[in-house]
């Protein structure tokens, strides 16, 4: 099946079964003592497949798919860093697999303390005094964390802090968390150097009473170490707020600098990112929230506690509530641990240094066919704004495209917003330099074909099972499900 | 190169203004701005009789890159939006000095001064 490209309702044989159970013993309930409002009107479209149809349909989907595995990986702002296979075995172990979140707390003592010692290394990690586990992705880590600071300044009687500082270069999520939470936002410009700019910060402070906060990324989104840090932390804590740390790019820091030592006062981290855990299809995601003692006590319920060699469960009534049914994606907080405990300290000081060893020497072989707006040392990523040739109108998107063809997966592309034509690589700590000059060589590459024969650019990629995809057409029709696309398939063919 | 038209004026934002009749005038964005943003797919404007105020966000545009606000490159009242963009967005790529996106009762004419003429709208996309 080498051009597998069927959907699973195009297998569908009307009233084939691929199951056979004994007869219901429920018989004697009746839909309709439902009620109505809670009767479907029309019978759901579900494709009728036997059990070999949906293998054979998802092994051959899968076949098409792309990973970390397959190849070079090198999406900017994702650190898509190989997770090593010993996560998924110990992850995979009978004694975690089957356990259930009610169980009897003596009879889980072991998962709690898997628990309750990530807590403590994630604490130790970043210079904060204590985490929790249970937020379920790094943007749900950020809006526990602004419901944090929130509750802070409610505690204390100051209802009047709802604006939060993001500089220009924020990752999407920041300004979208802080209006989830209800607060608003204020965006400060960044400098030439590609940093946050002091003057505008002090600024935007100036005169006023109601400064909740600022989110910031360090190093930030551009892949630079913003080296105002204590400056900007205090100006924001003399304005009366609280310091957000996105833990996004946190793995080019890992055992050299520790945001809570730069003054920050709360923290996400996404263990996905920065701890090898899965990554993809959008989760199960992690993102564990980090405070520091003054701020402890806001942290959601329920947490575990230790006392002596008993772990224990424990509500807080000062908590901001519950954020989650139970603790969060624990087998993905396990697989973390185990990435943690296999690195061990010594190693895990050298995954910052290695990370931005690799983006600045990418950025230097890179910086003589692609634009650096920004030049100087990068720390974990580097972003270019296309190419320096402009000449035959070749965009950054044609470049990523291209890339696929050689069988390497596009770096994030058109973010951050600061650049036209940003590209934004980061290849981690887990590739070889053979890897590396691999893809230094296909960029190069790909930088004569644009001078040379452009339409090589343009009409890629021509080797991947779909070819340039239409999106001006994918963004302004919703065909979202089997349903829409068969009344817009009726709708075209009118 | 991005075109630019004689007799309109510009803003740092990449807007244009055509002055149709007294105070009255055209908003729109420029050949530079639409080729910046890529494919247009979506734009988000204001309604018929909103304020807009010099140096604000009064609507936005979405390409298949990002969405970007439109900032007011004067005040005043908005007597027409041009609904033809919100069926067809991608006018505002083939045509971005036809496609425009309001138009303006001016509440202070001389806002205009602090706008940009063609020549030095030129120089500021060339830096």
């Amino acid at each position: 099946m080498i051009q597998y490209n069927k959907m699973i309702f195009e297998l569908s044989k009307k009233d084939r079964v691929g199951y056979s159970l004994p007869e219901s013993a429920f018989n004697h309930y009746s839909l309709s003592e439902l009620g109505n409002d809670y009767l479907r009107v029309e019978e759901p479209n579900l494709p009728e497949v036997s059990e070999l149809d949906v293998l054979r349909h998802f092994t051959n989907i899968s076949n098409k798919n792309f990973g970390i595995e397959n190849g070079f990986y090198p999406l900017g702002s994702c650190t898509m860093k190989y997770n090593p296979k010993i996560n998924e075995e110990i992850a995979g172990l009978r004694g975690f697999r089957r356990l259930h979140p009610l169980q009897p707390v003596s009879t889980v003592q072991g998962a709690l303390k898997v628990y309750y010692e990530l807590q403590r290394i994630l604490s130790e990690i970043s210079g904060l005094y204590e985490f929790t586990l249970n937020s379920y992705a790094g943007a749900h880590g950020e809006l526990v964390g602004l419901m944090i600071i929130k509750q802070y300044h409610e505690s204390r009687q100051d209802f009047k802090r709802n604006k939060i500082i993001i500089p220009d270069s924020a990752h999407g999520t920041n300004p979208a968390s802080v209006v989830v939470c209800g607060m608003e936002v204020i965006e400060i410009a960044s400098n030439k150097r590609g940093r946050v700019s002091l003057q505008s910060l002090k600024e935007a402070v100036e005169g006023r009473d109601d400064i909740a906060g600022m989110m910031l990324t360090n190093p930030n989104t551009l892949g630079i170490f913003e080296d105002d840090i204590c400056e900007i932390t205090k100006v924001i804590h003399e304005a009366g707020g609280k310091m957000y740390y996105d833990g996004a790019n946190l793995n080019a820091l890992l055992g050299k600098v520790r945001p809570g030592d730069m003054g920050f006062d709360v923290m996400h981290i996404n263990l996905h990112k920065t701890f090898s855990t899965p990554h993809g299809g959008g989760g199960p995601g992690s993102g564990p929230v980090g405070v520091t003692e003054e701020l402890e006590k806001f942290l959601p319920n329920p947490r575990i506690k230790k006392m002596d060699n008993h772990y224990f469960i424990e509500e807080n009534g000062d908590a901001i509530g519950r954020i989650s049914s139970f603790y969060g994606n624990y087998l993905v907080a396990l697989r973390a641990y185990v990435y943690l405990l296999t690195l061990g300290k010594e190693n895990l000081k050298l995954v910052g240094p290695y990370a931005t060893l690799n983006a600045n020497y990418i950025k230097n072989a890179l910086k003589t066919a692609y634009q650096l707006p920004i030049d100087g040392n990068c720390m974990h990523e580097v972003v270019f704004n296309g190419l320096i040739n402009k000449d035959n109108d070749i965009k950054t998107l044609d470049i990523a495209k291209r890339l696929l063809d050689y069988g390497m997966h596009a770096p994030t592309v058109y973010f951050p917003l600061l650049f036209p034509q940003a590209i934004m690589i980061e290849p981690t700590e887990t590739e070889s330099l053979q890897t590396l000059d691999e893809f230094i060589n296909i960029m190069h590459k790909i930088a004569i074909e644009a001078k040379e024969d452009p339409d090589k650019l343009k009409d890629a990629p021509t080797k991947t099972p779909i070819r340039r995809t239409d999106e001006v057409f994918a963004a302004k029709e919703m065909i979202f499900s089997y349903k829409d696309y068969l009344a817009y398939r009726e709708e075209r063919d009118q | 190169m991005s075109k630019i038209l004689e007799g309109l004026y510009y803003s740092e934002d990449h807007e244009w203004v055509k002055v149709l009749e007294d105070n009255i005038v055209l908003v729109g964005i420029t050949d530079f701005a639409q080729a910046e943003l890529g494919d247009v797919v979506f734009v988000d404007l204001p309604e018929e009789g909103d304020e807009i105020v010099q140096g604000e966000e009064f609507g936005a545009v979405e390409s298949v890159k990002a969405a970007s606000d439109l900032v007011a490159p004067v005040s005043g009242e908005v007597i027409e939006i041009n609904e033809d963009l919100v069926g067809e967005p991608e006018k505002v790529n083939e045509e971005p000095y036809e496609a425009w996106f309001i138009k303006v009762k001016l509440s202070d004419p001389k806002e205009l001064d602090s706008l940009l003429n063609n020549k030095a709208y030129k120089e500021e996309i060339s830096e």
